[in-house]
């Protein structure tokens, strides 16, 4: 079995208010080591098998048309193991 | 004069836009998102909810159910499109409009009455309103804030295809104060605030929101 990861994150000009939340509760717990967060969404899709060529582009079709808006997000497509 | 409007699952406020156009004096017709008949409307508007749940994105599921793909043809080609909230997120999605909804800047679900200035007179949606003319509707949503690159901003404002634009205190972040936006011909408008939900002073907080579809209605005559 095989696993494709598709990660979608916020283009870097797009506010992203959810990130700069967890970046100020952070600091709430005693944790001192963060300068910003940003915060995103990862997929993972299991096929049969390892990953093919065909299937990674298949899914980074989906990635552009359905699992990501192109206009405020960018995203990675990668296998797996 | 016949409108309809589509119910997704997940839809809120499609009863309340059905009402909107019958208490303007057309049709209403009420479509199924999982059908891809128009049934003959002469526009459409899609309402305010949460569609498919807002998995994923705000109307990124709603964006490819079957009665979208009519809808996207027929508004290609200047058929009237009214998008409100929901509706806006997923025209956004179906990139019949620019930009995308966000999630408000104070991550608040935000439900108030707002005053909002109706700048852009010309489509068929709004063509009953004056220019500059200030309107109290309620908006309510967490998705609200309008995002876009700097060129479509500069390319929506030199066009004056600003539709609606927030009046005093920005209440979400979205760039510029955009609260509602129409595509390039105009017959495709989308707002995030709530004219169906302005109707009757009974039931809103002023009738400000039935010019949006007296208008649609007096254009569909007018044809």
């Amino acid at each position: 079995m095989g696993i494709i990861v598709v990660e979608v994150m916020l283009k870097p000009e797009i506010l992203d208010p959810q990130g700069q939340a967890v970046a100020s509760a952070l600091p709430r717990l005693g944790f001192t080591f963060a300068k910003s967060v940003r915060q995103g969404k990862r997929f993972e899709i299991e096929v049969d098998g390892e990953p093919t060529d065909a299937q990674l582009a298949e899914v980074e079709k989906a990635a552009h048309t359905l699992l990501s808006n192109p206009v405020i997000e960018n995203y990675t497509v990668k296998a797996s193991n | 004069m016949r409108i309809g409007v589509v119910t997704f699952p997940g839809s809120l406020d499609d009863r309340s836009a059905l009402r909107a156009i019958e208490l303007a004096g057309g049709i209403a017709v009420p479509l199924f998102h999982a059908h891809n008949d128009l049934k003959e409307v002469q526009a459409v508007i899609l309402p305010g909810g949460f569609s498919y749940g807002d998995y994923l994105r705000c109307g990124a599921i709603s964006r490819f159910s079957p009665i979208m793909e009519s809808i996207i043809l027929a508004a290609e080609h200047g058929f009237p499109v009214l998008g409100i909230c929901n509706g806006f997120q997923i025209l956004c999605e179906s990139h019949l409009l620019p930009g995308a909804l966000t999630r408000n800047a104070d991550l608040h679900f935000i439900c108030t009455d707002q005053r909002v200035a109706v700048e852009n007179v010309s489509t068929p949606w709004t063509r009953g309103y004056t220019k500059g003319e200030e309107i109290v509707i309620p908006i309510k949503n967490g998705e609200g804030s309008f995002q876009c690159s700097d060129e479509t901003l500069a390319e929506l404002e030199d066009e004056g295809r600003i539709v609606l634009r927030y009046v005093g205190k920005n209440p979400n972040g979205s760039r510029n104060g955009i609260a509602g936006i129409s595509n390039k011909r105009g017959n495709v408008v989308g707002v995030m605030p709530h004219p169906e939900q302005a109707i009757e002073n009974l039931t809103g907080p002023s009738e400000d929101g039935l010019n949006f579809f007296a208008s649609i209605l007096k254009e569909m005559v007018s044809r």
